[in-house]
């Protein structure tokens, strides 16, 4: 996994709650057995006119040319609720995004994105209001700085910056990187060791091999 | 809770010390997985990443794969499917559980069928299992008392190789249900009545324990299907303690176990339940005495009412945003504030999914065919889609099949079906779908489909009334 320790970007506002994962990539996009080929399919319910036809509905706000190149979303509630596909973190970061700020978050889906390097940040509506208002004045310009080190997103000059919280272990992970099943391997003996223990108290639980 | 010198302790603490390999942080911890299932969809994903990476199934008899999600389940079917290079899916997947050695209920498998459906059936779910699916649906075997939860590929792929996962504890919380479930309504109402109360996001952080004198009565089949849409609270799981009916449920069960293993085990699950006294993180109480008939009318299952109530008006939106989110939904679904959801007509209806296509449901639907003589209005395209082999046969060998076929519905071959869209088989733009399945999203059951989620016997009424309707009595 790349490590995620600082980003900057540009920053699209997509203010809505429950934005559920069959919206984000939906299912009939999901074309091929691998992790990519799906930016294309990143929002097709709402970036597309006719999902058959890609014509692009100029009016979605990731079609528009002042938040072309966006890196950071900004969102509602509930976000990324609905069906457990990774496909819709896979989809996020073949697009170049690297951060989704909402006011929260479903649970498979943030623990999707933690395993990707794709960084999730809550914070409340009021902060998030306050930074859709400076990215709109110019989103080209006015982008966010976001660093996962200190904990911090740098945006208007003038304004303090805001700091949000995180999970210290998915901290940690991400700033370095970690392949979770290498770093769980290294617990392969604490994991036989239970299975002894547990094998003489769940026994019915360990089946045999046909 | 300490209480004098006993310890009370709720029966997700239980599930969670029981499966507690080690602690990672104060509140992360390593947890054994004693049971993983995969399906074509997303499980090829986790099969191909543990390939790829030169790793193995650490158990793999403790790995179990079906196909349901992609395959046709028109009659005659092969490994083609209407789905664009939804073969490539099923030939990989079948390619890659070969390679790994892991038990695959393939296409021509009497066993297969839908992931939550074929698990308990077979008894690879049982109570006080820890499950893992990459799937979000998982938590449907919280019915069974079993600790199941949807992931995604990646942790499928790190519990394939470690048989554990990195799990932060989620808070607990209790839903009591108080009174009895009226005789029209079924536990398809009682959850689309619970996600309304407590929102699409009531559940965020929490394993839910359902309890009261209502649940207890529920059939082990109607609890799989009340515990499959914790998911729409997004919830972590959401489950129920365990008791005789369970126990006999699983009895004989292919992989349950037998003999004296049987005894160890039906011992130990008698522990399996909140201690009285238990605390619980937060607490929410539901009288369901009154309740009625569920239908959804939006784009959420938290939008959903009363069979005989009325689409809210926008301008009474708590807030701005739910009024912007409501108006949305409105639009897309074509349908009013203030309206009654019996003045829309419907195109069509689908009974299946892994909410609702088990015995106990087809039967349902079934009754009421035979009981009132009704056929699916002629304007309706109608469809049932049983979840399992075992339960197409079973239901056959009782003559569903053709109460259904002579009433008007297609009857199919198992899998997921129409519950989602991928690109196949659909209903078409502003086509109005009476189903049984969890998801209203938009485009959920193809562009522009107007899906309404229901209970079986809501579904095959509209069906005949060619219209929205709960009034089952008929």
């Amino acid at each position: 996994m790349t490590p995620f320790t600082q980003h900057t970007g540009i920053t699209a506002p997509l203010l809505r709650d429950n934005i559920d994962t069959d919206t984000i990539i939906p299912s009939r996009e999901m074309r091929s057995v691998s992790r990519s080929g799906l930016s294309e399919g990143l929002f097709a319910p709402w970036r597309y006119h006719d999902p058959n036809a890609r014509t692009l509905n100029s009016a979605f706000v990731l079609n528009e040319a002042g938040f072309s190149g966006a890196s950071i979303l900004l969102s509602g509630a509930n976000f990324g609720c609905g069906s457990s596909r990774e496909h819709a973190v896979w989809a996020f970061l073949e697009s170049g995004f690297r951060v989704i700020i909402a006011t929260s978050f479903a649970t498979i889906f943030r623990n999707n994105a933690l395993r990707n390097g794709l960084l999730t940040i809550e914070l409340h509506s009021d902060q998030i209001e306050q930074l859709v208002e400076w990215v709109s004045r110019d989103p080209q310009a006015h982008t966010l700085d976001v660093d996962l080190e200190a904990c911090t997103i740098r945006h208007d000059p003038h304004c303090d910056v805001e700091t949000f919280s995180v999970d210290p272990n998915a901290r940690d992970m991400l700033l370095q990187g970690l392949d979770e099943i290498g770093l769980t391997e290294q617990s392969l003996d604490e994991i036989t060791a239970f299975e002894k223990r547990d094998q003489a108290r769940r026994p019915w639980v360990y089946l045999g091999i046909d | 809770m300490i209480r004098g010198f006993v310890v009370t302790t709720t029966l997700f603490d239980k599930l969670w010390q029981e499966h507690e390999v080690m602690t990672l942080s104060e509140r992360q911890s390593l947890l054994y997985v004693d049971r993983i299932f995969l399906h074509e969809r997303t499980g090829s994903a986790a099969l191909n990443g543990l390939l790829e990476h030169n790793r193995g199934v650490r158990r793999r008899e403790h790995a179990f794969c079906t196909m349901d999600h992609i395959v046709d389940t028109l009659p005659g079917r092969s490994d083609d499917t209407l789905m664009p290079s939804g073969r490539d899916f099923i030939v990989a997947t079948r390619g890659a559980a070969q390679e790994t050695g892991i038990k695959l209920f393939d296409l021509p498998d009497p066993d297969q069928g839908i992931v939550h459906v074929i698990s308990p059936e077979l008894g690879i779910a049982l109570p006080g299992l820890s499950i893992i699916c990459p799937d979000s649906h998982t938590c449907t075997l919280g019915g069974l008392g079993a600790l199941a939860w949807g992931v995604g590929s990646t942790e499928a792929e790190h519990a394939l190789a470690t048989s554990t996962l990195r799990v932060t504890r989620p808070r607990t919380m209790r839903v009591t249900f108080e009174g009895a479930l009226p005789c029209n309504a079924t536990a398809k109402d009682l959850i689309l009545f619970t996600i309304r109360e407590l929102s699409g996001a009531g559940g965020a952080g929490y394993a839910i324990e359902f309890a009261g004198p209502a649940i207890q009565a529920l059939a082990v089949e109607a609890r799989l299907t009340l515990c499959n849409m914790t998911t729409e609270l997004s919830a972590f799981t959401g489950l129920i303690a365990p008791d005789q009916k369970v126990f006999e449920y699983c009895i004989d069960r292919p992989y349950a176990p037998r003999g004296e293993a049987w005894d160890q085990a039906y011992a130990h699950w008698h522990g399996l339940q909140s201690d009285e006294g238990a605390r619980f993180d937060l607490e929410h109480v539901l009288d369901i005495r009154t309740l009625k008939p569920q239908l959804s009318w939006g784009t959420s299952p938290q939008h959903a009412i009363d069979w005989d109530g009325v689409v809210p008006h926008v301008i009474d939106a708590p807030d701005d945003a739910t009024g912007v989110a409501w108006q949305r939904a409105q639009d897309y679904m074509g349908v009013s504030g203030g309206s009654h959801l019996s003045d829309y007509s419907v195109d069509a209806a689908f009974i299946g999914s892994c909410t609702n296509s088990r015995l106990s449901d087809l039967r349902l639907a079934a009754e009421y065919l035979s009981r009132t003589g009704h056929r699916v209005a002629n304007s309706v395209k109608a469809l049932c889609v049983p979840g399992s082999g075992q339960v197409k046969r079973a239901a056959e060998a009782e003559g569903l099949d053709e109460i259904f076929r002579s009433a008007g519905f297609e009857w199919r071959e198992p899998g997921c079906s129409m519950c989602f869209f991928a690109g196949g088989e659909s209903f078409g733009d502003g086509v109005r779908v009476a189903s049984t399945t969890n998801r209203n999203f938009e485009g959920r059951q193809g562009l522009g489909v107007r899906t309404h989620i229901a209970s079986p016997l809501t579904v095959v009424a509209s069906a005949c009334a060619g219209h929205l309707v709960a009034d089952t009595t008929a």
